[in-house]
C-alpha cells in the first residue's frame, strides 16, 4: 500500500488513504476529531510542514475570540507588484475570519509568487490548499 | 500466531511528519529567542487574586527606571492584565517575517499579552471540537505560551517577567519549553490560607530546578491578618523581599526591585 492522499472530510476528523498499486483498491485510515485537534494543537503538521512556519502561527490558526485587527502584517507595505487577486478571490479571503486571515493570505501570495502565477484566483486557492495540505483553511 | 509489530522507534522508512524534528525545531526557536535574554524571573503563586500582576507591574517599571531592559509576559491567558497595568498604547500587533513586535509601555518595558489579541470582553476561546475540550486545551494553551516566548521580538532583555496564573501547572510548562529553570518570586497574602496554597506552588516549582529568590507578602496593612510571608520564607530558606502595603509608593517596588 502507498499512500494516496490526505483529507479533511469535516468535522475535524483526518483521513489518510493508501492504495495497492497492484490491485487499485484503497483503504482510508481515520482519526477521530479529538486525536486530529490534540495533535494539531502541539503546534505540528501532520505530515510533514510544506510551509515555513509563520509567527504564532498556532495562536492565530486556532483562537477563535481574536480581534479581527489585532495584526498589522507591516511586510505588505514594502511590496511592490505582486499577484492581483481575482474579485472571487477576494470575496473568498474576505469570508476567512479577521484573526487569521492575514496568515491565510500571506501564505496563498507566497504560493503564487513562487510559481510566478500572476493572479490568484479561487481554483488557484483550491490548488495550493491541496499542493500544501491547507483542507483546513 | 502474534503479529510482528515494530514501534514507532524501530521503523526504518522515512518518517514524513518528522514530528520530533519539529518539536525540536520548536524547543530551538525558543532557546534562540531566549539567548538574548539575561534572567526570566517567573513571578507565581499558589492563590489567585493576591496581586502576581500588580507585582510584576510594579517591579518592572522599578527595574525600568533604574536603567533595566525589561520584558513582561503576561502568561494569564484567560485573565490578562498586564495591558492594563502597564498602561500600554492601543495598537495592532506588528508583524514582521519571523516574528511580532511586543507593546511597548511608557516606561519603556516591552510586554506581550493576550489582551493585545483578544475581542474586547471576549474570553479566550479555540476552535475545536465541541466536546471534551479539555483533552486538547491545555495543549494550546502550552503552544500559546511557546508561541509568545518565541514569536515575539523581545530582542536584548536585562530581565523577562512572567507572570503566571494561579498555580503551578504554567511554571511547568515554562520550566519545560525553557533551555533552564527560570528564577521565581512568590506573592502571598498574609492570610494562612494563601500560606496553604501558595507553599504548595512554591514547592512544585522548586521541585522543577526553580531558583525561588523570595517571598513577597502583598496587602499588607488592611483587612487580612497572618504571618504567611514569614512562615514561606522560614519554610523556603529564602528571603522575605518585601512587604507591600496597601498603598505602595514608587519607593516601596524600588526597595523590592533593588533586592532581585
Amino acid at each position: 500500500m502507498l499512500f494516496e492522499e490526505r483529507q479533511l472530510p469535516g468535522d475535524g476528523t483526518l483521513a489518510a488513504a493508501f492504495k495497492c498499486p497492484a490491485c487499485g483498491r484503497v483503504v482510508a485510515l481515520l482519526t477521530n476529531p479529538m486525536e486530529t485537534q490534540l495533535v494539531a494543537s502541539l503546534g505540528v503538521k501532520i505530515g510533514g510542514r510544506t510551509i515555513d512556519s509563520q509567527p504564532m502561527e498556532t495562536i492565530r490558526g486556532t483562537v477563535a475570540t481574536g480581534r479581527a485587527d489585532a495584526f498589522d502584517d507591516i511586510r505588505e507595505r514594502g511590496e511592490g507588484r505582486g499577484p492581483i487577486w481575482s474579485t472571487e478571490a477576494q470575496d473568498r479571503l474576505a469570508r476567512v475570519p479577521g484573526f487569521v486571515r492575514g496568515m491565510v493570505k500571506r501564505i496563498y501570495l507566497d504560493y503564487a509568487k513562487e510559481r510566478g502565477i500572476t493572479e490568484i484566483t479561487p481554483a488557484i486557492m483550491d490548488t495550493a490548499r491541496t499542493e500544501l495540505g491547507l483542507e483546513g483553511m | 500466531m502474534p503479529l510482528n509489530i515494530r514501534t514507532y522507534h524501530e521503523l526504518t522508512e522515512a518518517d514524513r511528519s518528522g514530528l520530533g524534528e519539529q518539536i525540536a525545531a520548536q524547543r530551538q526557536r525558543v532557546a534562540l529567542r531566549m539567548a538574548r535574554v539575561g534572567r526570566v524571573l517567573a513571578v507565581l503563586s499558589g492563590k489567585g487574586g493576591v496581586g502576581k500582576s500588580f507585582v510584576t507591574a510594579g517591579v518592572a517599571r522599578a527595574l525600568a527606571r533604574v536603567g533595566r531592559a525589561i520584558g513582561v509576559l503576561d502568561a494569564d491567558f484567560n485573565g490578562p492584565t498586564a495591558a492594563s497595568l502597564l498602561h500600554l498604547p492601543v495598537a495592532r500587533c506588528a508583524l514582521h517575517d519571523d516574528a511580532i513586535e511586543p507593546a511597548v509601555s511608557p516606561d519603556g518595558i516591552r510586554c506581550f499579552s493576550m489582551a493585545l489579541l483578544l475581542e474586547d470582553g471576549h474570553p479566550l476561546g479555540f476552535r475545536g471540537p465541541d466536546v471534551e475540550s479539555h483533552v486538547w486545551r491545555g495543549a494550546l494553551e502550552a503552544a500559546t505560551l511557546r508561541e509568545f516566548l518565541a514569536d515575539v521580538a523581545w530582542g536584548v532583555l536585562d530581565d523577562l517577567l512572567v507572570d503566571l496564573p494561579p498555580g503551578v501547572q504554567r511554571f511547568q510548562e515554562l520550566t519545560e519549553l525553557l533551555p533552564a529553570p527560570p528564577a521565581a518570586i512568590a506573592v502571598t497574602i498574609p492570610t494562612p490560607e494563601s500560606h496553604d496554597a501558595v507553599r504548595r506552588a512554591v514547592r512544585g516549582a522548586v521541585d522543577r530546578g526553580a531558583t525561588l529568590l523570595g517571598v513577597v507578602e502583598n496587602m499588607v496593612g488592611g483587612p487580612f491578618s497572618g504571618t504567611a510571608g514569614e512562615d514561606l520564607s522560614r519554610e523556603f530558606d529564602v528571603p522575605l523581599l518585601a512587604r507591600i502595603p496597601w498603598h505602595p509608593t514608587p519607593d516601596t517596588w524600588a526597595a523590592l526591585a533593588g533586592r532581585l
